[in-house]
């Protein structure tokens, strides 16, 4: 059961946990990732917002380099992400990845989707693993579909399960795209409620999302992003009553009166 | 009406048509999912090799292959298989070849629509587990092709049981032969293709229907 409270341990340890040093990406002649500077504490919960298009999935994908990156650094808990290899796998696994669109295993059940990274990747006891998987279901409320397939599930309790499969490996930092954006409405708050418990717990999360009930009441800071840079970095309250830039103020403008 | 079935052993030519067409399967079926491998891996050369190999073998046509593994493997290079000089024996296993040489085309390209049906989210969330290049496909990709695969497999199965008539060409004697034959003897034109089609179906039936039920009972749901 202790495998449960993932982040606790960490809540009161500071520090740098994940840094990114002037990264730069290109996709062609695209310049999707500009001189990127961001600095996430351990326990921090930041938000990330901004326009379609202006790279939030991208910086995500680039922190356990699902993309590379051109130029610039980054390292997670004083490791620079190596380049390929036994060794960037073991750091991924430091690193859980909750995607849109859940990317559950199809062939695989519920329970068999939490133990398969901590088996294989892990080399977790099939038991422990077992035991390990049923607690988190438990936990994010989806206990009683363990032996499900994902197809059985709704939206909203396959991004749990997602989320689970996640946790399952222990990571230091999670991180969230878009985690709510394919679910029906009525299913983003318990996927939201989950994630505002791992916040509570002191997990390390980068999430990009236009939910703002979240970004105020569970987010340290929020990091605007518009065409490949970061434009402004403020506390939720700041940045949702008064932001600085116009980029963030047009964009507020936007997605407030809808 | 039948007797004349009698003077013939069609039991003896459906029975070498099953085993051409079984070897031939296994055969194509190793060979092919190495293509597909090829195809799909992140080698250059091999993508490469994978590539111009179905291209080109697809394209001609069986008999020429069969014919080719004959005249040109056989008579010209004297490859013998491992036959030493008995011809039937000889000619048996170069249909065998031929006919792996070119089915392992299509059951790549059966493969290979089978990975595609693969989100890349699947692959992507595996890796983002810290999973490897290998057990991501070991474990995540390659089971789901293969589930999605069983009936395009199935299609090419059939296929293969059909084009083992063209074994006749060097002399083989399965059943296409044995029609030929009792053609060339009998009046009875309607009849005789009559059985030997009926022969067919009765192989690729069931095939096609057992298949086809797996396939849907492996389907994976998304
Ligand atoms: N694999 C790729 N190849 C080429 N261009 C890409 C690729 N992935 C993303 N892009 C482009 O890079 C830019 C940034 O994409 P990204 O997905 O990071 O944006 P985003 O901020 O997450 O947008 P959204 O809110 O729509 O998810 C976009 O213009 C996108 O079209
Ligand atoms: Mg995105």
């Amino acid at each position: 059961m202790t495998a449960v409270s993932v982040a606790t341990e960490d809540k009161a340890a500071t520090g740098e946990l994940v840094v990114l040093n002037s990264v730069n990406k290109h996709f062609g002649a695209l310049h999707v990732l500009q001189d990127i500077d961001l600095t996430i504490h351990r326990g921090e919960v930041v938000v990330v917002i901004g326009p379609s298009g202006s790279g939030k999935s991208t910086l995500c994908r680039t922190i356990n380099r699902l993309e590379t990156v051109d130029s610039g650094s980054i390292t997670i808990d004083g490791k620079p992400l190596p380049a390929e290899g036994k060794e960037l796998a073991r750091l991924r696994a430091d690193v859980g990845m909750v995607f849109q669109s859940f990317n559950l295993f199809a062939h695989k059940t519920v329970l068999e989707n939490v133990t398969l990274g901590q088996v294989k990747v892990r080399k977790a006891d099939a038991r422990k693993a077992e035991e390990t998987a049923r607690a988190l279901l438990d936990r994010v409320g989806v206990g009683a579909q363990a032996d499900k397939y994902p197809a059985q599930l709704s939206g909203g309790q396959q991004q749990r399960v997602a989320i689970a499969r996640a946790l399952a490996m222990g990571p230091k930092v999670m991180l969230f795209d878009e985690p709510t954006s394919a679910l029906d409405p009525e299913m983003i708050n318990e996927v939201l409620e989950v994630m505002k418990q791992l916040a509570e717990d002191g997990m390390t999360m980068i999430v990009v999302t236009h939910e703002m009930g979240f970004a105020r009441s569970a987010a340290n800071r929020v990091v605007f992003m518009a065409d490949g840079r970061i434009v402004e970095e403020a506390t939720p309250d700041q940045f949702f009553s008064n932001p600085r830039s116009d980029r963030a103020k047009d964009f507020l403008s936007k997605i407030l009166h809808h | 009406m039948f007797d004349f079935l009698q003077d013939y052993d069609l039991a003896g030519a459906v029975w070498t048509t099953v085993q051409l067409a079984v070897l031939s399967a296994v055969g194509s079926l190793i060979w092919g999912t190495m293509l597909a491998a090829m195809r799909v891996g992140p080698v250059p050369l091999m993508r490469a090799f994978g590539t111009a190999y179905v291209n080109i073998v697809r394209n001609i046509p069986l008999t020429v292959i069969i014919l080719f593994a004959s005249l040109g493997l056989n008579q010209t290079l004297g490859v013998t298989l491992g036959a030493g000089g008995d011809f039937k024996t000889i000619n048996f296993r170069l249909a065998v070849l031929g006919l792996i040489l070119y089915t392992s085309s299509f059951v790549c390209e059966a493969l290979r629509s089978g990975i595609n049906t693969v989100p890349v989210g699947q692959a992507e969330a595996a890796r983002a587990l810290g999973l490897g290049f290998g057990q991501v496909l070991r474990l995540v990709v390659l089971p789901q092709a293969f589930r999605s695969s069983v009936i395009p497999l199935a299609n090419v199965l059939i296929a293969l049981i059909k084009n083992t008539t063209v074994a006749a060409a060097i002399g083989v004697a399965e059943t296409a032969l044995l029609m030929k034959e009792m053609i060339e003897n009998e009046a009875q034109l309607l009849l005789i293709a009559a059985v030997i089609a009926l022969v067919f179906v009765v192989l690729t039936l069931p095939t096609g229907l057992i298949l086809g039920w797996v396939g849907k009972k492996v389907a994976v749901k998304r």
